[in-house]
């Protein structure tokens, strides 16, 4: 076929040629681009077909989800025995926590994404008293889990246990860390030689420790260090450790943020007589935190992982409920649907917090909008 | 060539006997120099020879060790509350532009009138775009300098800094990374900024700016003023040999 001719300067825009773009040429570029790539996406599909085949039907076709053991699961069909977790979700979620008041569980957690909405997501409507509720929200959990004020019945810290359990630490792990790591950071980039020092020791020492000896020591030896009458629960002393451990990783990574930034915005910032506070708020944090936001997020999934370790120290977290059920002579030896749901519960949390950070990431990008 | 009426012979700089030092190095070497009111100088020289680190100092972006700087009848000391007052009065712009990437161009022009100078934010608002009309700009005010062209950056980077109002600009060859059909733009806006009367001082290769708008034009090479004069003088009948040498390096291409 001949080439049409066009005036100089007047060449149009010509479509591309057909079956290199859409889901055609997509499918042809990326699965059957050549002879051996057509025989790797056909034996792909077929063994895809028998392994999804296979796993669906033990998840759910071939599954039991009421019995009263596993005996009884076995009797009824081939497939996973739920039975395990629907006989004692109540525990998997609520640890030990009396039946009755566990409505005010629900309503802490229910409430907490009003408390976290307004952080999270900045363009929100009505930011500005959802922030009000933000700042109450923790004295506000605090009074509705723990009880013992205004005639609500207080309950033990030893009976918190399962998710909650794990939702409180990882959550008032995650939100106190944030600041400590930023102050650090800070600190460690200071011209003031006591806060530089001070900064540079807590980060090397909170990482060079590993987690779970500050687990112990917080289990056992905190108390000592205290000043006489102080009695922390068990609780408090495993928040702070998360805290500090994390923070000191989340100080590093911003750091790392804090000196990609480069020299003449600082410049720029002194031109302009901004004091080291306003560069600092304006200037250096913004830039930091979103160029260390995929860093920050690692340190907060990590940490929220880590709190299983808590079940060295008789906390009865999700995993710790799920060897104690494990334990029962009538679900013995279902260790499988016990730790796949408690890694379900964990992959969707820690999922949903890395595509939240995804998306804050596309938000915050100015370059290209 | 723009004629100033209102030129006073009051310095708003004075330098006297500056010297610097990175390290071993010395970077300034014996610098006085006097600015008046109004003034403009433009400052050219080879690179390396200290032309930008002397501006630096006049907002003391580098500490000089030795002589005394004063701007607008303060001296430059380690003392902060004279450097906040002599910043928020001098004004710069910078060859890599600095913008602040994550703000719009609004943003990056009030937030220091707002926290620095404590203006309402609705007048410093109306400054801003005020300054970016001037800079012919206005249409762009609500998007993020990565959107901008080099030449759009540097000229919302001459109005964030016009919005301190500030008394003295400073200008460290402001073109230098900008395309050749982009340098017009900005030479054209700093053209019309001196004829406002601003006391300018302005690192640039650009010869052509220099004959057209300068009062007066530096030759510095390794540290030194070697040459000071109108620009008439300093281009048509320089006396120092390097001058000669730098001219013809530049002029002839």
């Amino acid at each position: 076929m001949k080439e049409k001719t066009y005036q100089p300067g007047s060449y149009p825009d010509l479509p591309p040629p057909p079956g290199t773009v859409g889901i055609y040429g997509w499918i042809r570029n990326n699965l059957f681009s050549s002879i051996s790539n057509s025989l790797l996406t056909i034996i792909s599909v077929i063994l895809l077909y028998y392994l999804i085949d296979g796993i669906i039907g033990w998840f759910l076709f071939d599954a039991v989800y009421d019995a009263e053991s596993k005996i009884e699961c076995r009797k009824i069909d081939s497939g996973a025995c739920w039975a395990v977790i629907t006989k004692r979700v109540g525990q998997f979620v609520y640890g030990f926590y009396p039946e009755a008041e566990r409505w005010r569980i629900d309503i802490s957690f229910l409430t907490m994404f009003i408390a976290f909405a307004p952080l999270l997501y900045p363009d929100i409507p009505k930011r500005k008293w959802l922030l009000w509720f933000s700042l109450i929200y923790p004295f506000f959990a605090y009074i509705l889990i723990m009880g013992g004020y205004f005639g609500i019945q207080r309950i033990e810290y030893s009976l918190f246990g399962g998710f909650m359990l794990t939702v409180i630490l990882g959550v008032s792990g995650i939100v106190c860390s944030l600041p400590i790591g930023i102050l650090l950071a800070l600190g460690r980039q200071s011209k003031l030689t006591v806060i530089r020092t001070i900064s540079i020791c807590f980060i090397e020492f909170m990482r060079g420790v590993p987690l779970i000896t500050l687990l112990f020591v917080a289990s056992s030896m905190l108390n000592y260090f205290m000043p006489p009458g102080t009695n922390f629960s068990i609780l408090v002393r495993v928040i702070i450790m998360f805290t500090f451990f994390s923070a000191a990783y989340i100080a590093e990574v911003i750091r790392g943020g804090i000196q990609a930034i480069p020299k003449g915005q600082y410049e720029a910032a002194d031109a302009l007589g901004m004091s080291y506070w306003q560069k600092t708020r304006f200037i250096t944090l913004p830039q930091a935190l979103k160029i260390s936001i995929p860093g920050i997020m690692n340190t907060f999934i990590g940490l929220y992982k880590d709190t299983t370790l808590v079940v060295v120290i008789g906390l009865l977290d999700p995993l710790g409920i799920g060897r104690a059920a494990l334990a029962d002579t009538k679900w013995n030896g279902l260790s499988t649907e016990t730790y796949l749901f408690v890694a379900l519960f964990f992959f969707v949390s820690c999922f949903a917090m890395s595509r939240y950070s995804l998306w804050l990431e596309n938000k915050l990008n100015t370059d290209q909008k | 060539m723009v004629i100033n009426k209102n030129k006073s012979t009051k310095p708003v700089i004075q330098i006297k006997e500056m010297h610097k030092w990175f390290g071993n190095f010395h970077v300034l070497k014996n610098i006085s120099l006097d600015v008046n009111q109004g003034e403009r100088i433009v400052i050219c020289g080879p690179s390396g020879s200290g032309k930008s680190t002397l501006i630096r100092c006049i907002n003391r972006l580098e500490v000089h060790q030795q002589g005394d700087i004063i701007v607008n009848n303060v001296e430059l000391t380690g003392d902060l509350k004279n450097l906040e007052a002599i910043r928020s009065d001098v004004g710069m712009v910078f060859q890599s532009f600095n913008l602040f990437p994550h703000l719009t161009v609004l943003e990056n022009c009030t937030l220091a009138p707002i926290w620095v100078k404590k203006l309402p934010k609705k007048d410093a608002e109306e400054l801003a775009m005020e300054l970016l009309t001037r800079v012919k700009i206005p249409e762009q005010a609500l998007k993020y300098p990565g959107q901008l062209s080099g030449g759009q950056q540097q000229r919302v980077a001459i109005a964030r800094s016009l919005c301190m109002q500030p008394k003295i600009m400073l200008f460290d060859e402001p073109t230098s990374a900008l395309d050749p059909e982009m340098i017009k733009e900005v030479l054209d806006t700093m053209i019309e900024l001196a004829e406002t009367g601003m006391t300018m001082l302005v690192v640039t290769h650009e010869m052509g700016f220099a004959k057209k708008v300068a009062d007066s034009v530096i030759f510095m090479d390794e540290g030194e003023i070697i040459e000071q004069n109108d620009p008439k003088n300093f281009f048509n009948n320089p006396k120092n040999d390097r001058t000669k040498l730098f001219l013809s390096q530049i002029l002839n291409h």
